[in-house]
């Protein structure tokens, strides 16, 4: 390993709306800072390399990839995993359709899934099924075969789009 | 009471409707439990060197550079962990013939594929373990390899294992009828070669264990992502030494499993001897290219087949010869030779047709270990039996639906045994496929593809009907020497307040198992589901059982669960009838509340029947029975197996410039007998037909000669996303099992077994008229194009 990735660095952040303070080594990925040091293990790391989106996290407004950004590029961030949007009831009718179209089987996809969806949902209009898997194609679910996932994603921007909301 | 499913108006009738899943609500709120979520005090991580050969002996390992590494513990060889392990042997008795090596769990002085462990890094942090690893000196001395399938029996090939004599793991072949007078009289006789790519499961969550040992207790906890804790209580315990009563196994939230889970795996057995070792916990989970390289893989056949037809469209015979490659070892402890089995027992398996001969050869190979993935054997069956079928039918100039109406057995045939010896009890294949037809349009969809094509687009229609194994009994592994129990349990109790606690011995990895038990339980003792607690995942704390593969969640635990339920409602009514002074048979449970049977009149919460039973027992009469927690088992013991049938459809566009395959839409039809949950079965057969469109179109792990993994990345590797994805239109025949009261089959792998022969023969419609043709998985467009012949280097 580089000598480099050990030093040590100073970052401060906000996470789900807490600040944090944290010294960690400059090698140390955002969602293993998440996992480990924060103990919020809602963001899962499984392919480790960008391609399946589990550990797919907010930060400064976007879904982005948590093994593929370092704890210290987070430094002065605004960093939201799915423990605090779910604290802030952001989420909640979006989770209410997951539970009750069963878009979710093993769990482990979910809470990446849901935060892409969040930001494709914070679009203007109701996006297309087709504009939905498209904005999923980053996002690999091994259990559900994606349709449900469609279907709850779809049924919330009707929804909100019902309300008023979106 | 029995119970009278057919009647929706019924109290608590809950079985047959769609409730949420209680896990549900924390997984979408990121509050699940994975393995690798448990911290545990003085937790350390394991990281394996792994060989870089395919074939090589291990000369020597030097650790001192890894053992300098700031956070490293210790450094194990096999020989370490050898002195308190024993190697394993993956053969059954009932699979005469198979054969394989002592496989142990670090390899002491040979690695036999690229992944084996060699050795074992303990660190406080895995990131000193993984830095440490790569430190590890290990002299190798490479040694000749194998890895082609179809040479590995020849004598210009190394013999993988000399003290095994040749490469040849097992081979068996049936015989029905007069096979030669058949082809020979045949109107027609089609032939082919299938492939079946090489393939893995790809569970999101890799795989994961954190084992504790405490040598004051002389007793191992093992968190792990299994589908099977009580065998892997079983394993552990006889290979560390242990009695089984000393080994623990918890299994919390699993981040998928499809079969990969319910092996034995070396690493996570070095990780408990690990542990035992160092008395403290160990935690192991895999990264990606280990899932890759050491999951275990499947599918990897190639096979011969032949049809025979009359003029009619009548189908003679079958002639199957496949042949298959597990990688270096047969996996411990249900073995590699089942999925060559199941292919001899499920070529021709929706068909009543008369002589039948079928072979499977099983070979070594240096590479990874195959051995069972969702709907095992089944998509190689399915394959090339309806790829045959589809080929007759356009060699007799008949529509694909008709000459299997024309084959299927007749809906009122059972029982029935087909020629492979497979017991048939009920299956619905004629009605199965009326509804596809209806389901899909046939008609109108032919009018499309007729449409598209006069606009130069290029779509075909594929069918696949299938037979899919599940609920197995004792005949499966028990027959054959394995510990791995065919019966399951499920203890139901009612607590002070009225509620119910069930534990049961099935698991849950997201198909809804905790769902499925609540709503039996619920309608079993006369309660809602939301008051009906599910407990499983725990050799402690629940009944012994099999847990959660070959799709027998529902069919075995599901009964244990309605007859344990049962018990414990006529349990509550004895009491209910002494402090009512009325029968019990004139008392009924519903919604939570003794009500009187005949109208329905509450007369007491079960709450206050909790009250008085806990807290007030003087009150009752002394010697009335009163325990309010009753255990059932059931094993299925009529039949070997509860076969389920269904078919599938998918219709496709090809672009015979790119070879591109795009899926527009896939049906099916299934009848998994009894269904308790509509939503979750559904999702099931979504979930798993995904998966069999991932190994039509996508996946396959590639190897170069000296047996090296060429794709071992997400990126590399492909797998289904949602962009490719269509949407499934699914539908149901119930033809309950009269086996158990509950009368539910599988539905687990049905998807799976058929998805990928669907699109098969949906792409050679559409190539058909071009005269091209593919057999060869994954269609690639690459392969496309050289099945239209527009590719010929």
């Amino acid at each position: 390993m580089t000598a480099v990735f050990s030093d040590r660095i100073d970052i401060a952040l906000r996470v789900n709306g807490e600040e944090v303070e944290a010294r960690v080594p400059a090698g140390r990925h955002l969602v293993d800072f998440l996992r480990l040091d924060l103990g919020l293990t809602g963001a899962h790391a499984s392919c480790e390399h960008g391609v399946c989106g589990a550990c797919t996290v907010k930060v400064d407004g976007q879904a982005i990839r948590g093994c593929l950004m370092l704890a210290a590029q987070a430094d002065g961030a605004d960093v939201w995993t799915v423990e605090g949007l779910s604290d802030t009831g952001d989420l909640s009718d979006l989770q209410a359709a997951f539970v009750a179209r069963n878009a979710l089987q093993c769990g482990f996809c979910t809470p990446g899934m849901l935060v892409a969806a969040q930001e494709l949902l914070a679009q203007p209009g109701i996006p297309s099924r087709h504009a939905i898997r498209e904005h999923l194609s980053g996002n690999y679910c091994r259990c559900t075969g994606y349709e449900a996932i469609v279907d709850a994603i779809e049924s919330t921007a009707q929804a909100r789009a019902d309300r008023g909301v979106a | 009471m029995t119970m009278r499913f057919g009647n929706p108006d019924r109290p608590n009738s809950y079985i047959g409707k769609t409730v949420p899943r209680p896990n549900a609500g924390r997984l979408v709120q990121g509050r699940g439990r994975y393995v690798d979520d448990i911290v545990l005090p003085r937790m350390v991580h394991v990281v394996f060197v792994r060989s870089p050969y395919a074939h090589a002996k291990i000369k020597g390992i030097d650790a001192s550079e890894a053992l300098a590494v700031k956070g490293v513990l210790r450094v194990f060889t096999g020989a370490d962990i050898a002195t308190v392990c024993t190697p394993w042997v993956g053969v059954l008795a009932h699979l005469k013939g198979l054969k394989s090596p002592p496989e142990y769990a670090i390899a002491v002085d040979r690695a036999a594929w690229v992944g084996e462990p060699v050795a074992a890094v303990v660190a406080s942090t895995r990131l000193a373990a993984e830095e440490a690893a790569a430190l590890v000196d290990v002299d190798y001395d490479p040694l000749p390899e194998v890895t082609d399938m179809m040479t590995a029996l020849d004598d210009a090939t190394p013999v993988l294992h000399p003290d095994m004599g040749d490469n040849l793991a097992f081979e068996r072949t049936h015989v029905e009828g007069d096979i030669d007078a058949a082809f020979a009289s045949a109107h027609k006789v089609i032939e082919a070669h299938f492939k079946t790519g090489r393939h893995t499961g790809v569970t999101l969550e890799p795989r994961s264990i954190l084992v504790d040992w405490n040598p004051g207790e002389g007793h191992m906890t093992a968190w792990h992502a299994t589908q099977a804790p009580h065998m892997v209580q079983v394993v552990l315990a006889e290979h560390l030494g242990m009695p089984e009563s000393r080994v623990r196994v918890i299994c919390g939230d699993v981040g998928g499993s499809y079969g990969i889970k319910v092996h034995i795996y070396p690493d996570e057995v070095a990780t408990a001897a690990i542990a035992k070792i160092m008395a403290r916990p160990v935690k192991f989970i895999a990264d990606r290219l280990e899932s890759f390289t050491t999951d275990i893989h499947a599918r990897d056949h190639e096979i011969w087949g032949r049809i025979a037809v009359a003029e009619d469209g009548e189908i003679l015979a079958f002639d199957i010869d496949d042949w298959t490659a597990i990688g270096a070892y047969s996996v411990y402890p249900r073995t590699s030779a089942i999925e060559g089995n199941q292919v001899v027992n499920l070529c021709g398996g929706p068909y009543d047709f008369k002589n039948y001969r079928a072979k499977t050869t099983v070979v070594f190979q240096n590479k990874t270990p195959t051995s069972q993935y969702r709907a095992v054997g089944h998509p190689i069956a399915v394959t090339v039996t309806e790829g045959l079928v589809d080929m007759a039918a356009a060699a007799l100039d008949m529509d694909p639906v008709a000459i299997r109406h024309r084959n299927l057995f007749a809906d009122d045939a059972y029982p029935a045994t087909s020629p492979a010896k497979m017991r048939f009890e009920g299956l619905s294949h004629h009605a199965s496929l009326t509804k596809l037809v209806d389901l899909m349009d046939y008609d109108a969809l032919r009018a499309d593809q007729a449409a598209a094509k006069a606009r130069g687009v290029v779509r075909g229609i594929g069918i696949a009907s299938f037979i899919e194994l599940t609920n197995p009994s004792p005949m499966m592994y028990g027959i054959g020497g394995a510990r791995i129990s065919a019966q399951d349990g499920c203890t139901v109790r009612m607590d002070p307040d009225g509620s119910i606690v069930a534990a049961s011995s099935v698991t849950e990895q997201g198909q809804g198992t905790e769902a499925m038990l609540s709503q039996i339980v619920a309608e079993g003792v006369g309660v809602l589901p939301t008051q009906v607690r599910i407990v499983t995942g725990d050799t402690q704390s629940t009944p012994y059982g099999g847990g959660t593969w070959a799709s027998r969640g529902a069919g075995i635990g599901g009964e244990a669960a309605l007859q344990a339920a049962k018990a414990l409602r006529n349990a509550i009514l004895e009491v209910a009838g002494a402090m009512l002074q009325c029968p019990p048979d004139t008392l009924d449970i519903r919604d939570g509340a003794v009500v009187n049977m005949s109208d329905g009149a509450d007369r007491m919460p079960l709450s206050e029947l909790g009250r008085i039973v806990y807290f007030r027992g003087d009150t009752l009469p002394k010697g009335l029975p009163r325990e309010l927690v009753q255990t059932r088992h059931y094993t299925p013991a009529d039949y070997p197996f509860a076969f389920t049938n269904g078919v599938q459809a998918s219709y496709v566009e090809v672009d015979t410039d790119t070879g591109h395959v795009k899926l527009l839409k896939h049906w099916c039809v299934e009848d998994c007998g009894r269904v308790i949950n509509p939503q979750l079965v559904d999702e099931q057969i979504r979930g798993g037909i995904v998966q069999g469109l991932g190994a039509a179109l996508f996946e396959e792990l590639h190897y170069d000669a000296e047996g090296q993994l060429l794709n071992g990345s997400m990126a590399d590797y492909l797998v289904p996303m949602a962009g490719e994805m269509p949407d499934m239109i699914i539908a149901h025949v119930e033809t309950p099992t009269l086996e158990s009261e509950l009368g539910a089959k599988g539905a687990g792998e049905a998807g799976t077994a058929g998805a990928a022969a669907a699109v098969m023969n949906a792409i050679n419609d559409a190539l058909r008229p071009f005269g091209g043709e593919v057999t060869a998985m994954p269609f690639t467009p690459e392969r496309v194009l050289r099945g239209l012949g527009k590719l010929q280097d």
